[in-house]
């Protein structure tokens, strides 16, 4: 059986331009975590329903391990890592998860977060009921939930008196 | 003057990483590691023929391929059976890849490793396995039935037998006034992290050790199972607990196949191996638990009093028994929950079934008995036409019993004896929580509106806490910081910040100077794991007491350099101070140097401190008998038996009269863990008790069918609730502490998920007028009660 | 869980798309959102030897709204499409039902023509076209193909789409003028595969008696059913009678059970979902419903 041919796939992941070469079948998820490094994304059902691996594709919440990273070529992708404030210090949405205790094991929440972020771009001001929907795609096992939807209002809060901050690159 | 850490809502230390991607879970290290992947039998029962490798090796980046021949020494051994049981006369477990026989679908029988997981299950899709399909047995009935057999040498599938009672209860029963016979199924379920299991080993050739990192409840007892397993003298292997995406149980047992095949790999082949288990192999070859079938009998008196209660229950305990009747015994103890019944007999049988094995999932056997006393207590009450609280009241244990021996022995081996606990005001706000005194008027005003709602109750104990023991460690370095270990492990329940918390209560330090590391045997070598609710309890005390005899090393050393008397010292923010007089103190990080008198000054603190050494007497020696260097210390906490904790759960439901959906309205805990340490940290552990409850009741099974197929391996067909399905969790306290350790603690990670099932069945029936035995419970089998019923 | 090796195409155009597909025999399958198709290949259960890459493809990437239809690209994602007010206006119902179609995550990457061309029985869409009486458009080498809606869909999982031909896109009429449409669906989850699922267009005269009432039910049998309820339309005020409502859905449909639901429960969802649905759509042609 002979290697597997190659191919090349150039993104910019978090506002860098990243180029690899990989085999056309390697998911985006595996990209991300094994060949960039980036292992904040995670890996739970690799078939879409639990969300833990979403990241952001040219904006748009999506499941990187629904993804082959070659069908994304020339892609902007933001990930957890990218949703970090540009002095590297937590982003609205992750400090509100934080103070609302919306994590326990940790394992879920890169794909809330990126949820979250996008969601809150276009929704600047959910109701409980909006909140708690925008994350009903996302599986928690730990949290109940509860938490997370607290963390989604208060990140709400902050994201509107600073528009500006926490926007990934 | 700092403030109290200990029951402060402090946000957590692990969250800063956490949030911002940078956890280190197990598949996260490892890049240069070779990756394993497994071929599983697609059989439920079957004898393996031949394997056939042939194919596979023109796979490109396949390094090597085993299968049972190749294991040696013990590896060729079954794994081992963790927790032996009198009772369990017929143990079993399995070999680490499938011997002559498979068990279940899933089952372990040859390793592939390779350059990548990709090209490792290319490979493995090329072996070619041939098997003499056997018949399944399926299900507790045909277990029992026992037309087949699972394993030859077992009779009648039955794995164990065993009996608890307090006296006579059949004769009790039998001359009761009133007596009722109930039958009662929970259905399989299972933990379902997010995060599956994984292994990575790397053997080091120079030193001749071995390094592993797994997805573990338990890293001491894994290390002591790879070291006996590989051969390997204990002192050479080393495990550490990478961040953990989530246990609930499934991770405690040990050895699983793949943690000793994969060190096992790594040492032959000389290169590190990783295995990162994908969801369709957590499914099918991790664990399971909750089936089981009950049968009880049960005499009361006129006013709802159990005069005797006798329980019959069947476990499926799956293919093997690798952590014994741990479940079942729990689930025959904690049945009791509050109440004291006059006399009780528990009597179960523990079968085997061509499936997944059965270990603790959260609640560990408690959610089976607490739905069958509880649906119990309500068919009382229905019978007698009582409200369903009064007939509980009148079966409560009252604080003035306390402490209350049950007559049982419970899962440690200890008594089952009940310490603390008020269940009367427990009661007391849970009724004023969910307005049980108010809801026949909300239920005549939805009524009007055309809607359907029903309430429900149930009530839970749980034994916590449970030994041998936890042990702690905490050093002052001599920069003031502070490092604190102990041996169990973390899956999220925010143990770091938990231990923290404690250690700047005791110590008298800053909390963001403590560094907290769990599951590293490279750190702490003495420990059990986590599991059974205890952290809080177990290595809670021991890291007080550990910090507590810090602190008088600490005030003896600085009495001395102050020249001031050890009573009149106190700590304040990391310093040794006279009580009131800051100026006259020293810094721990002085103490911790002059705690260990060295021949040479190194650095800065150790010179500055010679300000404060006195001099040397030369006819002592620098140490003293039974003193130690370091400003560090060591201490166990090993109670003699657990600490029982309480709670009680009330919902109210609305049913569709036509799709017959049910949404829970409002989801009602009052919750008794003692003293609580970090408030916050407990609420989130109920919330996401209490959302396992909510889809045990109504969404999660695990369907297997005749053949043995575990026909809903996968997210999208066992279902696990998203934030759509779970409600809003009001929550109360109630805290009676625990009398029996140093802190009043008692566990709270596992309660939340006790009751569920019986108070959201006990809330349907009330709102559709139906009899509702089994859980969970969809829509379509409600409808289908529902019409069983006109 | 990770996908067998496959060779990549990437044609540049649809012509070249269709060439490769054509070339390829039945051994090449088609990427376009891959919602359905990558996990199918993460288990092992489908693997394409070629995989053929629509994503890229800007001629693929309309939605096309005019006077009479709204003709959407096999590029189109479902998120765009369910957002775009020309969209909404002319043919509601697909917005309605794509709300419904599993989480907005998913929305994002899948595409409306995928979904149509994969052929769930329990999928929303292609109840929307049935219902509709739309038309899927299919070239190959040689030219195209309109196949209507009603043709299309075979079975389970199971289309007219040929070995070798691509489905460029798929066409909905407009909704009549004053109709009203709603699309109601009971899951076990949010976002799961509808237990059934029920797409209704209801058209009433100016004095708001029904004159139309049609609907599709989903995950009643190998295909969506498509009912005409009209008949069941009684009295002056032009309302529909329940039990012979019930009587029409019944005739059409044949669940089957699975784990989740009994083929029972399934018709008694298949009764109830035409009757809610039928009634938002009623209130919304009585309300006006979708001007011209």
């Amino acid at each position: 059986m002979t290697t597997e041919t190659q191919v090349h796939v150039s993104l910019v992941v978090n506002g860098t331009r990243r180029e690899v070469d990989v085999p056309a079948r390697r998911l985006l998820s595996d990209v991300l975590r094994h060949d960039l490094g980036l292992t904040g994304t995670h890996v739970g059902c690799e078939h879409g329903v639990c969300g833990a691996c979403t990241v952001l594709v040219d904006g748009a919440p999506m499941r990187s391990c629904l993804l082959f990273a070659v069908s994304v070529d020339g892609a902007e992708v933001t990930t957890i890592e990218g949703c970090c404030a540009a002095d590297g210090s937590l982003g609205p949405v992750q400090a509100a998860f934080r103070d609302c205790h919306a994590l326990q094991c940790g394992f879920c929440t890169p794909g809330f977060v990126t949820t979250v972020t996008a969601y809150l771009r276009e929704n600047r001001a959910p109701t409980e009921a909006e909140a708690r929907e925008a994350i009903s795609g996302n599986l928690c096992r730990c949290t109940g939930y509860q938490n997370i939807v607290a963390a989604v209002l208060k990140s709400a809060e902050a994201t509107v008196s600073e528009p500006a901050n926490g926007d990934p690159a | 003057m700092s403030t109290r850490m200990f029951g402060e809502r402090i946000t957590r230390t692990e969250d800063q990483r956490l949030v911002s991607g940078n956890g280190r879970y197990l598949d996260d290290l490892g890049h240069d590691a070779l990756e394993a992947a497994l071929v599983r039998s697609p059989h439920a029962h079957a004898r393996i023929v031949d394997i056939d490798v042939t194919d596979a090796l023109e796979v490109d980046g396949l390094v090597a391929i085993y299968t049972y021949e190749d294991l040696d020494g013990r590896m060729a051994e079954p794994l081992p059976l963790l927790i032996p049981h009198p009772s369990l006369t017929h143990g079993r477990t399995q070999y680490a890849l499938a011997r002559e026989e498979v068990n279940h679908v899933g089952e372990a029988v040859a390793m592939v490793v390779a350059r990548n997981r990709y090209l490792a299950e290319d490979a493995a899709q090329r072996i070619r396995v041939e098997y003499a399909p056997l018949p399944a047995v399926v299900g507790i009935e045909s277990a029992r039935t026992a037309d087949h057999l699972v394993h030859e040498d077992v009779p009648g599938n039955v794995a164990a037998v065993m009996v608890q009672q307090t006296g006579d209860a059949d004769a009790a029963i039998d001359s009761a006034p009133h007596v009722l016979e109930l039958e009662l199924e929970i259905e399989r379920s299972a933990s379902t992290p997010l995060e599956g299991k994984g292994v990575l080993a790397r053997w080091d050739d120079d030193d001749k050790s071995l390094l592993v990192h797994t997805s573990t409840q338990t890293a001491t007892s894994v290390r002591q199972a790879i070291a006996a397993k590989l051969g390997l003298p204990v002192d050479r292997v080393e495990v550490v607990t990478p961040d953990v995406g989530g246990g609930f149980g499934v991770k405690i047992v040990h050895p699983w196949p793949e943690e000793v095949l994969v060190p096992w790999a790594a040492c032959r082949l000389q290169q590190p191996v990783k295995w990162t288990e994908d969801r369709r192999e957590h499914f099918v070859s991790s664990a399971h638990e909750r089936g089981q079938l009950h049968h009880v009998r049960v005499g009361y008196d006129d006013d709802g009093r159990l005069l005797g209660l006798s329980v019959r229950f069947w476990h499926d305990n799956g293919a093997y028994v690798p952590y014994g009747l741990i479940v079942p015994i729990i689930t025959s103890t904690q049945l009791l929950g509050p109440y004291k019944p006059a006399v009780y007999r528990v009597e179960f049988s523990s079968l085997y079934t061509n499936t997944v094995m059965v270990t603790p999932y959260r609640g560990a056997g408690r959610p089976q008995g607490c739905f069958v006393m509880e649906r119990t207590m309500d068919a009382i009450a229905a019978e007698r036409g009582l409200d369903r609280t009064v007939v509980r009241e009148r079966n409560f244990i009252l604080p003035a019993e306390m402490p209350y021996d049950q007559g049982l022995v419970f899962q440690d081996g200890r008594q089952l004896l009940y310490d603390s606990g008020d269940y009367p005001a427990t009661l007391a706000k849970l009724k004023k929580l969910v307005g049980w005194d108010e809801f026949e008027a909300f239920r005549a005003q939805a009524a009007e509106d055309g809607r359907r709602v029903g309430i429900g109750l149930a009530c839970y104990v749980e034994g916590t806490g449970v030994g041998p023991y936890e042990g702690g460690h905490v050093r002052v370095e001599t920069d003031g910081s502070v490092v604190v270990s102990t041996g169990l492990t973390s899956q999220g329940q925010g143990h770091a910040t938990m231990l923290a918390q404690i250690v700047a209560d005791e110590l008298g330090v800053p909390f963001d100077r403590i560094r907290v590391t769990t599951g590293d045997t490279r750190r702490f070598k003495y420990a059990v794991g986590t599991f059974a609710s205890r952290t809080a309890v177990m290595s809670g005390s021991a890291v007080a007491l550990t910090a507590r005899k810090v602190r008088d090393k600490a005030l003896r050393i600085a009495s001395t350099a102050l020249e001031a008397a050890v009573e009149d010292l106190e700590i304040v923010d990391g310093r040794v101070q006279v009580a009131g007089a800051p100026e006259a103190g020293i810094d721990l990080g002085t103490v911790a140097v002059l705690s260990n008198p060295l021949r040479y000054a190194f650095d800065e603190a150790a010179g500055a401190a010679t300000q404060f050494a006195t001099p040397a007497d030369p006819n002592t020696p620098p140490v003293e008998a039974g003193e130690a260097p370091g400003l560090e210390a060591v201490d166990f906490y090993s109670p003699t038996r657990s600490t029982f904790a309480n709670g009680m759960h009330a919902v109210v439901v609305e049913t569709d009269p036509d799709t017959a959906e049910v949404r829970i309205l409002r989801y009602c805990v009052v919750h008794d863990c003692g003293t609580l340490v970090n408030p916050m940290i407990v609420e989130g552990q109920i919330h996401g008790g209490v959302a396992q409850g909510v889809g045990g009741a109504l969404y999660e099974r695990l369907v297997y069918d005749e053949h043995g197929q575990l026909l809903n391996a996968s997210f999208m067909d066992f279902l696990m609730p998203y934030a759509s399905e779970v409600p809003t969790i009001e929550i109360d306290h109630l805290v009676t502490p625990s009398p029996l350790n140093p802190l009043g603690v008692k566990g709270a990670g596992e309660a939340g998920v006790i009751p569920g099932s019986a108070a959201i069945a006990a809330a349907i029936e009330d709102a559709e007028q139906v009899t509702i035995r089994r859980m969970p419970i969809s829509p379509s089998e409600l409808f289908d009660l529902r019409r069983k019923r006109t | 869980m990770k996908p067998s090796p496959f060779t990549y195409h990437r044609p540049a155009s649809v012509g070249e798309a269709v060439a490769t597909l054509a070339g390829l025999g039945g051994s090449g399958k088609v990427l376009a959102g891959g919602q359905s198709l990558v996990p199918l290949m993460s288990m092992r259960l489908s693997a394409p030897d070629h995989l053929i890459d629509i994503n890229g493809l800007a001629e693929l990437d309309m939605v096309e709204v005019t006077d009479g239809t709204v003709r959407i690209g096999a590029g189109a994602r479902q998120a765009r499409v369910e957002r775009d007010p020309a969209v909404r206006e002319a043919v509601p119902l697909l917005g309605q039902a794509l709300a419904n179609v599993a989480h907005p995550t998913i929305r994002n990457r899948g595409t409306v023509v995928g979904s149509l061309v994969h052929a769930d029985p329990s999928a929303e869409l292609p109840a929307v076209l049935l219902l509709l009486g739309g038309t899927m458009e299919l070239r190959f080498p040689d030219g195209v193909r309109e196949v209507a809606a009603a043709d299309f869909f075979l079975g389970p999982m199971s289309t007219a789409v040929r070995p070798g031909e691509l489905a460029v896109a798929a066409r909905f009429p407009r909704q009549p003028a004053g109709s009203g449409s709603a699309f109601v669906e009971v899951s076990r989850r949010h976002g799961d595969f509808a237990l059934c699922g029920v797409a209704a267009v209801a058209v009433t005269d100016p004095d708001g008696a029904i004159t139309s009432a049609r609907v599709a039910l989903v995950g009643v049998g190998g295909t969506a059913v498509v009912v005409d309820v009209t008949p069941a339309v009684r009295g002056s005020g032009g309302d529909l009678d329940p039990s012979a409502r019930d009587g029409l859905v019944d005739g059409h449909v044949d669940p089957e059970g699975d784990i989740h639901a009994t083929a029972d429960y399934r018709r008694q969802l298949a009764r109830v979902l035409t009757g809610r649905a039928l009634e938002q759509a009623v209130v919304g042609a009585r309300n006006g419903g979708r001007r011209r």
